[in-house]
C-alpha cells in the first residue's frame, strides 16, 4: 500500500515493520514525532523518559534483554545521552538497537547547529542518513539488520527537512522478531578498564569490518549520468543536487555516513572529472575524501552555516541567482510569540517590572526573552537557568541573589532542572528558581512528562507533584511557593518575599497551557474605547490580541482581537480606567 | 531546472496552514502524482510566520520552493503574501485572504503595517486572487474553516478535478467536521475574486 507519510512518521512505521518491541525518547524538535508515531502501534511499547540519557540507556537495557530498541532525540539531546552513547558502542547489543536523532540545519527550533556525524565518528558507531520518507522507513529496517550482524547500535541520523517533509512511501507488514536468549556475559558488558580493554580491541575491529561492508552495502549507491562533474552526497542535499544537475552529473550518494565507503569514493573518484562534495553543516565527507587523497571540492563553495536548497546549490555551482518580483516596502517581521492566553505572559510581565536577571532555560517560555517582555539574560540549554544562576550568583554575592531568578518549564525541569537545584541547596545557595508548570510539555507539541500524570500511550498515573521535589531536594516548605501566575499582583508579592530570603527558594507558577483540550476559555474581553486614555499600559504584555488602531478622531486606542483572545484577564488587571471589560 | 507545480502556503502559526498541505497532498496522490510536502513544526509555529511547500509532478527530489519557483503562493493573512512574494515565479498567481493581523513589532509600535499590500502587488504585474476567507469559514460555521476555503478559492489554479479536491478535504478532516469544510469549500470555489 503507498501512503503519503511524514519523515518522522515513515521512521516510526520501519520502527513497526521491524519488529521493535521497546521505545524510549525525550521530545525534541525536529525528531519528536517519531516517538509520537511510534506509540500508534499496539504492538510496540513507547514511553517519554525524563530526559535523552534516561531514553538512550532504557533502550540499551532492553536490548540486552533481547527486544529490538529505538529511542529518539534532537541533535542536542545526543549531547545529554552521549555517555551511555558512547558504551553501547563497547557493550554491544542482543537484539538490535537503533538511535535516532534529527539535526536542525537553519536552526528552525534549536539553540545551536551541531553536526551530529561527528558523534558517529567518536563514539565509532555506525550511522545511516535517510533522504526522504521511503528511505526513513527501508534505512530504520536495515539498520535492524546491520546493528544485529555487527553487534552494535546503529545512529540514524534525520535533519529537519527529511523529519519534516511528507512524502511517499511503501508499506509492508510487520516482521516478528522473537525476544532474544539473554545469557550472562560479564566480559562484554561490565565496562570495567580489564573488560573495557578487551571491548575496545572489538570495537576497532568492528569498525575495519563495517568499512569493509560499506563498499558494497544497500545505503549507499552510485547513479551515474555525466561525467564531467561528479556529486558526493547524502541526506537532504542529494535531493537539492539532484534538482539542480538532474542527469547532467553523476551521483555517489551516501547513505551509510559512517564509516564511509573507501573504495566506492576511489571508484566514483576516478570515473568523474571533477568531484564536489555537497553536504550540509561540516565538512565531514570532504574530510575524508581529502585523507583518502582524493581532490575534491565542497566546503570553499558552499556554506558551513544554515539549510541549504536548490538554490543554495544552484548558484554556488553555477552562479546562478533567482529572478522574482518584490514589493517596494518595509515588511515587518514576524517573530514567533507566546501565545494569547500563555500562562507564562504574567511571569516574565513581573520580571521586567522588577528588573531581575532573569536566567532563562529551554522551552516555550524562551520566547519570554522577545519585546516588549524581554525578559532574559542567558538562555544555553536544558536545565541550565537553575545551575548558571547558582554560578552567577557565587559569584555576584548575596545581593545579586535579591535580584535573580531561574525560570524553567516542568518538564525541563524533570530533565536535568532538579540537579541544579539539589547543587543550589547542597552548596549553601540562596538562589530563587521559579517553575513555570503549564503541565506539559509545550513547545515540541503537547507530550506527557512524569509531571501530567499520563504516559505517552494515554495511561494514568500518579503525577510526581514539582514541591515534593523541591521538598526533596532540600528546600525548606515555607520557601516553596505556588502562585497563579495569571495574578500578576500575587506573583510579584511573593518573588518579592522570596528574592529578599538568605535562602533556596522554589515559586512553582501553576496554570495549564491555553492550548490543551480541557482548558476552557473565558470569553474574550473587550476594550470601551470611551474609557481607553491610549496609555498603553496593556502593550507591555506583549499579547498578539492587542493592538492600537487609530480611530476617527485620530486618537490611537486599545483594539482587541476577540477571535483570538481567550479571556485569561491580564490586560484587564493592567488598566488603571477600567477600560477593559469581559 | 524542475517541471514539478509548486505550491506555497503561507501563514501567521496557529492559522491550519498544516491542514490546508495535507488536503492538497492528498489530492495529489489521489492523481497519481509524486508528492513531496514540507513543514515547519517547533519554535516558529508560536504566532510566527509559518511556510509549508507542496511539490508535484512526475518525480519529485527537493522538497522545498525557493524564489522565483513557486506557481501558486496561497497566503492565510497579507502580510505574509508581501513575504513570500519574492517566491512567486512569472505568471504565477497569489492566492491571499484579506484578514490582516499585526505581528509583534507591530503591535509594540516599532513597525508599520504596510498599506494597500494587494493593490501594489497587482502593480508589479502579479495576478492576485483576494477573498475574506474568514467571512467565508464564518459563513460556513467556523473559523477554523479558513484553510478550506482558501483552497475552493484556489480550486481552479490547483489544476484538480473539484471532486478530487473534495475527496482529499474528506481524507484529511475528522467526519464530524466534514459537511462544515465542504461547506466552505464549495463557498470558496463560488467566491467571484
Amino acid at each position: 500500500m503507498k501512503k503519503i507519510m511524514l519523515g518522522n512518521e515513515a521512521a516510526a512505521r520501519g520502527i513497526y515493520e521491524a519488529g521493535v518491541r521497546f521505545v524510549s525518547s525525550y521530545p525534541g524538535t525536529p525528531s519528536t514525532e517519531i516517538t509520537e508515531f511510534a506509540a500508534k502501534y499496539d504492538e510496540v511499547y513507547a514511553e517519554w523518559a525524563p530526559n535523552e540519557k534516561v531514553a538512550l540507556e532504557a533502550a540499551l537495557g532492553a536490548s540486552v534483554a533481547g527486544g529490538r530498541s529505538f529511542c529518539a532525540m534532537k541533535h542536542v539531546g545526543l549531547n545529554v545521552a552521549a555517555d551511555p552513547l558512547f558504551i553501547g558502542a563497547y557493550v554491544g547489543v542482543n537484539g538490535g538497537m537503533v538511535i535516532g536523532v534529527a539535526d536542525d540545519p537553519g536552526m528552525h527550533s534549536s539553540q545551536n547547529e551541531q553536526d551530529s556525524r561527528h558523534y558517529a565518528e567518536a563514539a565509532k558507531l555506525p550511522m545511516v542518513e535517510p533522504s526522504d520518507s521511503d528511505e526513513c522507513l527501508n534505512f530504520i529496517k536495515m539498520a535492524y539488520d546491520l546493528s544485529e550482524k555487527f553487534d552494535t547500535p546503529v545512529i540514524a541520523r534525520f535533519s529537519t527537512r527529511v523529519s519534516h517533509s511528507q512524502s511517499v512511501v511503501e508499506l509492508s507488514d510487520r516482521c516478528e522478531h522473537e525476544i532474544k536468549e539473554y545469557t550472562k556475559d560479564a566480559a562484554k558488558r561490565v565496562m570495567m578498564p580489564a573488560n573495557a580493554k578487551r571491548r575496545h580491541v572489538v570495537v576497532e575491529k568492528r569498525l575495519a569490518d563495517m568499512a569493509q561492508y560499506a563498499n558494497d552495502c544497500p545505503f549507499n549507491r552510485v547513479e551515474m549520468g555525466g561525467t564531467k562533474l561528479g556529486i558526493i552526497t547524502a541526506g537532504t542535499s542529494y535531493n537539492y543536487a539532484r534538482e539542480v544537475f538532474g542527469d547532467d552529473a553523476s551521483y555517489l550518494k551516501i547513505g551509510l555516513t559512517y564509516p564511509l565507503p573507501d573504495g566506492l569514493i576511489r571508484d566514483f573518484a576516478a570515473k568523474c572529472e571533477r568531484i564536489v562534495v555537497i553536504e550540509e553543516l561540516d565538512d565531514f565527507i570532504e574530510t575524508h575524501c581529502k585523507k583518502l587523497g582524493i581532490k575534491v571540492e565542497g566546503k570553499n563553495l558552499l556554506p558551513i552555516c544554515g539549510e541549504f536548497s536548490q538554490e543554495v546549490v544552484a548558484e554556488a555551482l553555477l552562479g546562478k541567482k533567482p529572478e522574482y518580483k518584490a514589493l517596494d516596502m518595509q515588511i515587518p517581521p514576524r517573530p514567533p510569540v507566546l501565545c494569547p492566553g500563555c500562562p507564562h505572559r504574567g511571569v516574565f510581565y513581573v520580571f521586567k517590572k522588577m528588573g531581575l536577571y532573569v536566567s532563562g532555560d529551554i522551552g516555550c517560555y524562551t520566547l519570554g526573552a522577545v519585546p516588549p517582555l524581554g525578559g532574559m539574560d542567558t538562555t544555553f540549554c536544558m536545565g541550565a537557568s537553575v545551575s548558571a544562576l547558582h554560578g552567577f550568583n557565587k559569584i555576584r554575592g548575596v545581593e545579586s541573589a535579591k535580584k535573580s531568578v531561574a525560570v524553567i518549564g516542568d518538564s525541563t525541569f524533570m530533565h536535568s532542572g532538579m540537579t541544579g537545584l539539589v547543587n543550589i541547596t547542597y552548596n549553601k545557595g540562596n538562589s530563587t528558581v521559579v517553575i513555570v508548570d503549564n503541565s506539559i510539555t509545550g513547545m515540541t507539541g503537547h507530550q506527557q512528562n512524569p509531571c501530567t500524570g499520563y504516559t505517552l500511550k494515554g495511561d494514568e498515573v500518579r503525577g510526581i507533584m514539582l514541591e515534593n521535589i523541591a521538598r526533596a531536594a532540600g528546600v525548606e516548605d515555607a520557601h516553596i511557593r505556588i502562585v497563579d501566575p495569571n495574578e500578576i499582583s500575587e506573583v510579584e508579592r511573593v518573588l518579592r518575599e522570596e528574592l529578599e530570603c538568605d535562602c533556596p527558594s522554589v515559586i512553582i507558577a501553576r496554570r495549564p497551557c491555553a492550548l490543551l483540550k480541557y482548558v476552557k476559555h473565558n470569553p474574550p474581553v473587550h476594550v470601551d474605547a470611551d474609557k481607553c486614555k491610549s496609555c498603553r499600559a496593556c502593550m507591555g504584555i506583549g499579547c498578539p490580541c492587542i493592538s492600537m488602531v487609530k480611530g476617527e478622531d485620530g486618537k490611537s486606542r486599545a483594539v482587541i482581537d476577540e477571535t483570538l483572545c481567550t479571556g485569561c484577564g491580564l490586560c484587564e488587571k493592567l488598566c488603571r480606567f477600567g477600560a477593559i471589560n469581559g | 531546472m524542475n517541471n514539478t507545480k509548486n505550491i506555497m502556503i503561507v501563514g501567521v502559526g496557529g492559522q491550519g496552514t498544516l491542514l490546508a498541505s495535507r488536503i492538497i497532498g492528498n489530492a495529489v496522490l489521489l492523481s497519481g502524482h509524486d508528492v513531496k510536502v514540507s513543514e515547519v513544526h517547533g519554535m516558529s509555529q508560536r504566532g510566527g510566520s509559518v511556510v509549508t511547500y507542496v511539490k508535484y509532478g512526475e518525480k519529485v527530489y527537493s522538497p522545498v520552493i525557493c524564489e522565483g519557483e513557486a506557481d501558486i503562493i496561497m497566503a492565510f493573512e497579507q502580510l505574509e503574501a508581501a513575504r513570500w512574494l519574492p517566491y512567486l515565479k512569472n505568471g504565477g498567481v497569489i492566492v491571499t485572504n484579506t484578514q490582516k493581523i499585526n505581528p509583534m513589532p507591530v503591535i509594540t509600535g516599532a513597525a508599520q503595517y504596510p498599506d494597500e499590500i494587494i493593490g501594489e502587488m497587482r502593480k508589479l504585474g502579479v495576478r492576485v486572487i483576494a477573498a475574506d476567507a474568514l467571512s467565508i469559514a464564518r459563513e460556513a460555521g467556523s473559523d477554523k474553516a479558513v484553510n478550506v476555503a482558501l483552497i475552493g478559492l484556489m480550486a481552479k489554479d490547483l489544476g484538480f478535478d473539484t471532486e478530487i479536491l473534495r475527496q482529499a478535504v474528506k481524507m484529511s478532516v475528522p467526519p464530524k467536521f466534514l459537511e462544515l469544510n465542504l461547506r466552505a469549500f464549495d463557498l470558496g470555489l463560488k467566491c467571484e475574486a
